[in-house]
């Protein structure tokens, strides 16, 4: 044993926290199992409605009201619809909250089980220990977007046929550019949802306590939206994360309209760096108490 | 929730005092931010209300200045449309103060609070009175004049207010500049085009001049009673409405009227450029009108510019970006002809077509085009279309009743539905289709179609009604804009075979239709919008199988919104980019760092020199501590709560950085994050498990997290030293405080590190565990190993330590083997049962010192003297002594510093 090693034999910093330890450490968690499981079930539950429940189809005459009746009209219309449907009542909320929950949780909950100072007296250097976090994180929120979305896809499918997007209002789409579009709408939710992953993973950073985080997040998501609901803050509404997140709309239009995609996308991806930045810059010059 | 609140709570409550400030002045900023945001800006404008003289009425009249002008500037009058105000312009008038232009606007005579009768931009009145406006404005200090009373002016205006534009600069050639949009050319074609009353219009508008009278629209003081058939309409107006609404025809008075309020027979007067702006979707004033203005003005040289936008009568101010696209060009037109600003605009055309619709405003999508110069009605290129269909018999229903519907005059507002056919209606029996081929490749019609038709009537008479449909795939079709070409056809025969062919334009639209649509022309004889015969009758129809479509192909205009694109990607580039340069200097700075071995420290497990600890709230934790660990060595880091020894460790971890002082292990420096703490196996603070994981799968999962090879992790050996049994494979949120304390340490011993730093490692367990882990740290040292053990217990370092080093108060009190300082000291500790006479018999005997401790206790420094000597004295004096306990050295140093506090920290 020869004592001028730097390091144990075997140890490199760039080896430490390998991903997919990292994916078994939230793969084994209740919430993961649930959250990935309700992105399953949702569909289901969606579908059980349609076909249950009998009275959605009767008020269709009635008050032929705004873009969210219109696709609910549309969603036994076929998959893509049905996947679309999926996705609008799921971007709101749904969604941010999965997205809060796998950042938000991700650094809180190793702080408050104890297990992080752990982890950084291996030494897993904090750099590599957040970019570990950070990936699979992202990686669990995408692969719950695309559970969701691929389900909705599938059943609808096998319940409602493959046929052309259709929309109340703009020409019917053919379903191989549909579900182009579809995964077009995926895509830019995924970036706008990179406001909410990099707010929760920042107070994720900041704080021990993991529904902290992720309810901060959430609850500024929250009020980033009821703020761009007041017409009287003007310009400073375009400033806000939530402003652009119903422009996936956009891609329902026909020609696609993409000046809101873009102006969202710079926004997300703005906030999102800013975040995560300020979120590396804390970490690996903080104490961890914890 | 309650958990949630409670997290939030507690991460506040953390926020330390030097973070309070910044986060004040981010709100700050922030609530500042909002402020502005929402603050009143001032007007770019001034207004003045005035009652100006007309020609022989008063006119409500408002004038804007711009705020900030300096010197004089140029007029823009600005006219409303029919049934309007000077207060529907307001927006338009506000936006050409603000760019500096004195604006005035003025309520026509007949409408508001402006005296006078509805003349129809008669030139007599309506533009004499606009005359007078120019006098008015020729006389304002703040105009630009061209000479003595003579203005520096535009007139604007859109329908009503268009056609007095194009009227004042026919009569008045003091206007500078003109800016007619969607107005009309010659309202006998606009009223009664084909020869049949436009009814839904002309009754829409009538209606709109009489209800003012009603004291419905203003209500102002400038009523005058009339004639309730006539409300506020001049007396030859109102008759020629109804004479014309009667019969359907109108006769040559009524012609004369339409005729003189109309542009066409003055466009060779107007020496103004004109700007005309024409709707696309407008089933009263159609391009054609502009068409025709266009041509009868530019044929005396004077300047023209046409533009078309989606919208209209029918269509509203259409999409935003055609409205931006018309501000533009009217600003581009005054700011040269008036202001001498810019380029002479060119007589390039500009166009749009809608596109689409957007799910984001439900509203439509129109993409711009321009031409080099304005192709007319006829486009630029045509396309012919081969239509099939047999001659057909249709009825015309009596009084026009059922009729089909094209368009809804009136409602401007439902721009998609008018353009996506969704009002469109035929009534089967009184229409015939005739339908082309699928297109095999799109066509971009702009212009007016052309059919040919053959008509039979057995009253030799027919009113027809051809429109042209594009139908989808699907089969629904779509009725552009809602125009149709209505004709009055006279001498038919009764046989459609001895028909002759009559030409019929259709009304111009712009509309791509894509290939495999297909296209149908519909003959029909009723529309709701205009006035039929009333008596039932069938005719015969056949349309000429030659479809004329003028085709007209621009160059897009560049949506500014595309630019978002490049910006996007200009962020993501700036942020790779920054990436980047932080990888490469973090690189660099790895490349750089201290790597150097402190040869003297090199063979030393740990060595700490002179470390503190303050923290950003002025605490300090450690003050001063520095010790050694030699190999083989347990060394016992001793003191009470609170005298810095878990802060010590944690810097020890690297989870906090310490404030000055080093630590080197094997002559590394250790830092947060160096790799040598990998041969360094820790257990701080208590265990730190991931609770849905058994004991087992947590070490795994740790041991995984390191990265090393498996066997290195000599798991079944710290299993053993777990002694956890079968309770390994149980989830150790089920745990019991001294099960978790024991996996700790095994978790801290994988790997065998070769040192083991363990705070408190006897926290929990029960007294036969403590003992079985005095002998495994002890093993532990063995093999040029060393372990850091902390603890408040003096009991346990003496045993298990081979080296102590005693801390309070975040410093150093005593340190070296346990067995130096073990052994006995210098003093006792004697219970007595009088404490003031033992204490003075004890000074007798030259003692060093003599301190009381508690009600019976005495803690005495022999200073030499034999304790078989004290216990005589004592009983000799008659002092009962209950207890005498030699005192050792390390518990001496221990309760010297701990002093009164021992009970507490002993206890826990």
């Amino acid at each position: 044993m020869t004592t001028t090693l730097e390091a144990a034999s075997g140890y490199k910093p760039s080896r430490t926290l390998p991903l997919w330890a990292e994916v078994r450490r939230q793969a084994s968690r209740r919430r993961t199992q649930l959250a990935l499981g309700f992105m399953v079930l949702l569909p289901l539950i969606v579908l059980a409605a349609f076909e249950f429940g009998g009275g959605g189809r009767d008020d269709n005459d009635g008050n032929g009201g705004g873009a969210f009746s219109s696709m609910a009209d549309l969603a036994t219309s076929g998959g893509l619809n049905f996947a679309l449907f999926g996705l609008a009542v799921s971007a709101g909320f749904l969604l941010v909250v999965v997205v809060a929950l796998f950042f938000g949780d991700t650094v809180a909950s190793e702080a408050s089980w104890g297990s992080l100072r752990y982890l950084l007296a291996i030494p897993v250097p904090r750099a590599r220990l957040l970019g570990v976090k950070l990936t699979v994180a992202a990686g669990y929120s995408l692969l719950a977007l695309l559970l969701l979305v691929g389900t909705s896809l599938l059943v609808g499918t096998l319940r409602y046929g493959w046929s052309p997007m259709g929309s109340t209002i703009a020409a019917e789409i053919p379903p191989g550019e549909g579900l182009l579009r579809l995964l077009g709408i995926c895509a830019y939710l995924a970036t706008t949802l990179l406001v909410v992953a990099g707010l929760a993973f920042l107070l994720s950073v900041l704080t021990d306590a993991a529904l902290g985080a992720v309810g901060g997040a959430v609850l500024l998501w929250i009020l980033s939206s009821i703020l761009d609901q007041i017409d009287a803050l003007g310009g400073i509404r375009n400033g806000l994360p939530t402003h652009y997140t119903d422009a996936w709309m956009g891609l329902l239009s026909t020609p696609v309209q993409t000046e809101d995609l873009a102006k969202g996308a710079i926004s997300a991806i703005v906030y999102a760096t800013l975040f995560w930045g300020f979120a590396f810059y804390r970490f690996t010059r903080k104490d961890v108490t914890s | 929730m309650p958990d949630l609140t409670a997290g939030l709570r507690r991460a506040l409550s953390r926020l330390p005092r030097r973070r309070v400030l910044p986060a004040a002045a981010a709100l700050v900023v922030l609530a500042g931010a909002a402020v502005w945001a929402v603050r009143p800006t001032p007007d770019a404008w001034t207004t003045e209300d005035l009652r100006l003289a007309g020609a022989d009425v008063e006119l409500d009249a408002r004038f804007y200045l711009p705020a900030d002008r300096d010197g004089k500037v140029p007029a823009v009058l600005l006219a409303h449309g029919f049934g309007g105000s000077k207060e529907s312009v307001r927006d338009d008038a506000e936006s050409l103060a603000g760019r500096g232009y004195a604006v005035l606007t003025y309520t026509a005579r007949g409408f508001g609070r402006s005296t006078g009768q509805i003349h129809l931009d008669s030139p007599d009145h309506e533009v004499k009175d606009a005359q007078k406006l120019l006098d008015w404005l020729a006389a304002r200090p703040e105009v630009v004049t061209d000479g003595a009373g003579d203005p520096r002016v535009a007139a604007v205006g859109g329908s009503y207010g268009g056609a007095l534009a194009l009227l004042l600069a026919a009569q008045d050639q003091r206007v500078d500049a003109i800016v007619p949009q969607i107005t009309w050319n010659d309202l006998n074609q606009a009223l009664v085009p084909g020869g049949v009353f436009k009814k839904a219009w002309a009754g829409y508008f009538f209606g709109n001049g009489g209800a003012s009278a009603l004291g419905l629209m203003g209500g102002g003081r400038g009523q005058e009673q009339g004639d309730p058939a006539c409300g506020r309409f001049a007396e030859d107006v109102c008759k020629a409405y109804l004479q014309m609404a009667t019969t359907g025809i109108p006769d040559e008075t009524t012609r004369a009227l339409l005729l003189k309020s109309s542009p066409a027979t003055v466009l060779d007067r107007i020496k103004a450029p004109t700007l005309l702006i024409q709707g696309a979707v407008d089933t009263l004033f159609p391009l054609s009108e502009a068409d025709a203005n266009a041509k009868g003005i530019a044929a005396t040289g004077t300047p023209v510019r046409v533009a078309w936008f989606t919208g209209g009568h029918d269509g509203g101010a259409g999409p935003a970006s055609d409205s931006d696209r018309l501000k533009f060009l009217t600003a581009q037109w005054l700011d040269h002809y008036l202001k001498g600003e810019g380029e002479a605009p060119g007589d390039d055309f500009t166009f749009s077509r809608v596109a689409g619709f957007s799910a984001l405003d439900r509203g439509l999508v129109t993409n711009g085009y321009s031409t080099g110069s304005y192709p007319g009605l006829t486009g630029t290129g045509s396309t012919e279309i081969t239509l099939q269909g047999r001659a057909q018999p249709i009825a015309n229903p009596p009084n026009g009743n059922p009729g089909a519907i094209s368009s809804m005059p009136g409602i401007t507002s439902r721009l998609s539905s008018v353009l996506s056919g969704g009002v469109a209606m035929d009534v089967p029996g009184q229409h015939a289709d005739f339908e082309s081929a699928a297109l095999t490749a799109p066509v971009e019609v702009a212009g007016a179609p052309a059919v040919r038709l053959r008509a039979a009537s057995p009253t030799g008479e027919a009113i027809l009604f051809v429109k042209l449909y594009d139908v989808d795939a699907n089969g629904s079709a779509t009725l552009s804009a809602g125009l149709v070409a209505p004709i009055r056809l006279t001498g038919l025969p009764a046989d459609i075979n001895a028909a002759q062919p009559v030409s019929v334009t259709l009304p111009a639209i712009v509309r791509q239709i894509e290939a495999g649509h297909t296209v149908r022309v519909t003959v029909a004889t009723s529309d709701q919008a205009f006035l039929t015969p009333a008596q039932p009758a069938t005719y015969t129809v056949a349309v000429e199988p030659a479809l004329t479509l003028p085709t007209l192909t621009g160059t897009p205009i560049a949506d500014p919104g595309s630019i978002w694109w490049y910006v996007l990607a200009g962020v993501i580039g700036v942020i790779l980019l920054g990436l980047a340069v932080l990888l490469l200097i973090s690189r660099i700075r790895h490349r750089r760092r201290d790597v150097a071995v402190v040869e003297e420290h090199a063979d030393t497990p740990l060595v700490v020199n002179g470390l503190r600890k303050a923290y950003g709230d002025g605490f300090v934790a450690v003050q001063e501590i520095g010790f050694t660990v030699e190999r083989g060595q347990v060394v016992g880091l001793l003191g009470p709560n609170g005298a810095g020894k878990t802060t010590t460790l944690r810097v020890l971890m690297g989870l906090t950085q310490p404030t000055a002082g080093e630590i080197y292990v094997f002559g590394h420096r250790l830092v947060p994050g160096a790799p040598i703490l990998s041969r360094v196996g820790a257990l701080v603070e208590g265990p730190g498990f991931l609770p849905h994981l058994s004991g087992a799968e947590n070490l795994r999962a740790y041991w995984q997290a390191t990265g090393r090879p498996w066997a290195d992790a000599r798991f079944e050996e710290a299993l053993e030293i777990a002694g956890l049994g079968d309770s390994v494979h149980r989830k150790t949120r089920k745990y019991s405080h001294g099960m978790r304390q024991r996996l700790a340490i095994a978790q801290a011993m994988l790997g065998l590190p070769e040192l083991l730093v363990l705070d408190e490692p006897t926290d929990g367990l029960d007294p036969p565990q403590i003992a079985e882990m005095r002998r495994v740290l002890q093993r532990y040292a063995t093999d040029g190993r060393a372990v850091l053990v902390s603890s408040h217990l003096l009991a346990e370092v003496e045993q298990t330590c081979t080296h102590a080093v005693v801390v309070n108060k975040g410093r150093i009190v005593a340190s070296g083997p346990v067995s130096d300082i073990v052994g006995d000291s210098p003093s006792v500790q004697l219970d007595v049962s009088d404490v003031p006479a033992a204490t003075r018999i004890l000074q007798d005997l030259g003692v060093a010192s003599v301190k009381t401790e508690g009600a019976s206790g005495l803690i005495v420094d022999m200073n030499g003297t034999a304790r078989s000597e004290v216990v005589a004295s004592l009983v000799e004096a008659g002092i009962g002594v209950d207890r005498l306990v030699p005192r050792r050295r390390l518990e001496d140093a221990f309760l010297s510093l701990v002093g009164d506090n021992s009970r507490g920290s002993g206890d826990r």
